[in-house]
């Protein structure tokens, strides 16, 4: 047996490989470095020609400005208003649907008819909404944000959560049915724990979506509510561009989303129905 | 505990009327099995009965108190299922503790119950595991140990054994048969499989297209049945039908194979059959009543001399087809009665025991 060693034409063809995947990781991830090196440079530094690669010292005076103007306000408003309104949505979307899934609500269609309305293009409805929204007040506040971004939401949670509640053997809820629990104990202690991975996993994508909205929050916000991706045109100026702002504010607006893809990861990864009937 | 009593329960489908009007009543500590072909509505009957269906009709009786409009877990019954429905992400222990936990008893009463059980069912040393981490049997114990904590009125079982392979499937249902030996609480039954059904029952309920075919102790059953459904679905191998023609004469009576050939019937038998001369009617033996002929006849038994077709070993009894009446018939004998395939045997068949059944109604007419 050859152990450790491979035929150098297998050898050949995994280097080539490696290679391939390596170029294409390194083109990928540029960009990326580039925002977290910019942000960390001075002025001199990120206009020097040509490029330095990496900065002189590392430096923080690109973070600090956004602190002291309070820029990072607008991090602050997009977690809120990002977490909130995904946190309804995941609430109201898995309950309605595990009623789409379990009581069969509004017969075939209805989840159909209710994930169609996700792919409206954002466009055509944002000045509808604009009209609504002047008209009952809420432009420029948490409350007007939290609400559309739930109701952009709702759709996809329903859609997924529908698929990840079918999954449940119904025995499961039924035995606990038997065993003493209500519908909503039932809910919160059994199909709560088996949906949870794919609980976490939407919630990530609501989030995200949240986050990254930046047609709904331009249009949505003026002065008082202003979230990240909003801030951050604020820096593109018809003269010149900030780009210490512009680096350093991205890397902040990256992060959150650094911290949402290793938690999805973490619950993608488990089983966890396994066992749960005849395995 | 509590007797359990069904009147005149039906239902629907949308268009399939699964249970057709069932009336039963079973005692207070009675094991009753529900059995029968899939599709008879002995799932759906038991479900009703759990409250995890409405009926649609009729009335169902819990203890004196009719449970039409209260939710399953106002029944006070303890339901163990197919599946197991164990919860994967909790231990044996957290599992059997479940309904315990849901109905609010008190820690110190939980823990003793569990280990209660527990001792009961052999899975004391299982209780920190999780459901994934045991095996089919173990996972079953669990299930059955999380319905007798409980201490319910009611046991009921959905095929409980039906995923577990063959030897373990005898095991559990000693174990089940003993359990309802030591706590004596009523307990329903469903399975497809007649050796269940025989083996555990106290009362076996044989339904069909969602109506009671028939209902009675195992032997009962087995011996009289009143149709050729419940003759052919219990007993292993199946009862052998074969198509004849009655011929009487006075007080005697005898059935003619279509194929020529004939057998006369004990005097008993054909005591009923007088005014029946001509009648087509099925001829059903059971494998059992076929033996090796050796020694003089007893009352009743004849002689049959028969070619042996297939032979089916299997350690105790040997199986064997031969022709009888123009259709192949099985035949248990003794392991060593017939060795080769074309061997010619003499058998005897206890025609006492012979089912006589009109082919048009399927009832049995002697």
């Amino acid at each position: 047996m050859r152990i450790g060693r491979l035929p150098a034409r297998k050898a050949r063809i995994l280097a080539v490989r490696y290679l391939g995947a390596g170029i294409v990781t390194l083109l990928f991830l540029f960009p990326v470095y580039w925002l977290f090196m910019i942000s960390f440079k001075t002025p001199d530094e990120i206009y020097h020609v040509p490029p330095l690669w990496i900065p002189g010292q590392i430096q923080f005076s690109n973070y600090y400005v956004l602190f002291r103007d309070g820029d990072v306000l607008a991090i602050l408003n997009s977690v809120i208003v990002a977490g909130v309104s995904s946190g309804v949505a995941i609430v109201l979307g898995t309950l309605c649907a595990y009623s789409l899934a379990r009581f069969g609500t509004g017969g075939e269609n209805l989840a159909m008819w209710i994930i169609s309305q996700r792919m409206i293009p954002p466009i055509a409805v944002v000045f509808p909404i604009f009209l609504i929204y002047v008209y009952f007040g809420l432009v420029d506040g948490y409350f007007g944000l939290i609400l559309l971004y739930t109701a952009f939401n709702l759709p996809y949670v329903i859609w997924m959560m529908r698929g990840y509640i079918v999954d449940v053997p119904l025995e499961l809820e039924e035995s606990a049915l038997v065993d003493g629990l209500n519908r909503w104990e039932v809910i919160w202690k059994v199909v709560f724990p088996m949906v949870r991975p794919g609980l976490m996993a939407t919630s990530v994508f609501t989030f995200v979506f949240a986050w990254n909205d930046f047609l709904f929050a331009l249009v949505l916000t003026r002065t008082e509510v202003i979230t990240f991706p909003v801030m951050l045109t604020h820096y593109f100026g018809g003269q010149s561009n900030f780009w210490a702002k512009i680096a350093a504010m991205s890397v902040l607006g990256t992060l959150p989303i650094f911290v949402a893809v290793s938690v999805m990861q973490r619950y993608l990864v488990r089983g966890v129905s396994l066992g749960a009937v005849k395995g | 505990m509590a007797d359990v009593k069904l009147s005149g329960v039906h239902k629907y489908y949308g268009n399939v009327h699964a249970v057709r009007g069932i009336d039963l009543t079973i005692a207070d500590g009675e094991f009753a099995v529900l059995v029968g072909p899939s599709g008879c509505g002995k799932s759906t009957l038991l479900r009703t009965i759990a409250g995890l269906e409405d009926p649609d009709g009729g009335a169902i009786t819990i203890g004196g108190a009719v449970v039409n409009d209260l939710r399953p877990r106002e029944r006070n019954i303890a339901m163990v299922f197919q599946n197991y429905a164990l919860y994967p992400y909790l231990t044996v222990s957290e599992n059997i503790a479940f309904g315990l936990r849901a109905r609010k008893t008190p820690e110190i009463e939980i823990r003793k119950r569990v280990s209660e059980a527990a001792e009961m069912l052999g899975i004391g040393n299982f209780l920190q595991r999780y459901p994934r981490q045991l095996s089919g049997g173990q996972r079953q114990r669990v299930a059955i140990g999380r319905a007798i904590v409980r201490k319910a009125d009611l046991f009921l079982f959905d095929e409980p054994l039906s995923n577990l392979d063959a030897q373990l499937r005898d095991e559990m249902r000693t174990e089940i048969k003993r359990l309802h030996h030591e706590i004596t609480t009523t307990m329903i039954y469903v399975t497809h499989d007649q050796v269940e059904a025989m083996t555990l029952a106290d009362r076996i309920v044989l339904l069909r297209d969602g109506k009671i075919e028939q209902q009675g102790a195992p032997l009962e059953l087995f011996e009289q049945p009143r149709t050729g459904f419940v003759a052919g679905f219990l007993g292993s191998p199946s009862i052998n039908l074969i198509p004849a023609t009655l011929k009487t004469n006075g007080p005697e009576a005898a059935v003619v194979f279509q194929s020529g050939g004939e057998l006369t019937l004990p005097s008993a038998k054909a005591r009923p059959l007088a005014s029946m001369d001509g009648r087509d009617i099925l001829v059903g033996i059971r494998p059992q009543h076929f033996s090796r002929a050796g020694g003089p006849l007893r009352d009743g038994v004849v002689s049959y001399s028969a070619t042996a077709d297939l032979i089916q070993p299997t350690g105790t009894r040997t199986f064997t087809t031969i022709r009888i009446g123009g259709v192949d018939a099985v035949a248990e004998l003794q392991a060593h009665d017939v060795s080769s395939h074309g061997e010619r045997i003499d058998l005897a068949i206890d025609l006492n025991r012979v089912v006589l059944i009109d082919p048009a109604s399927g009832l049995v007419i002697a």
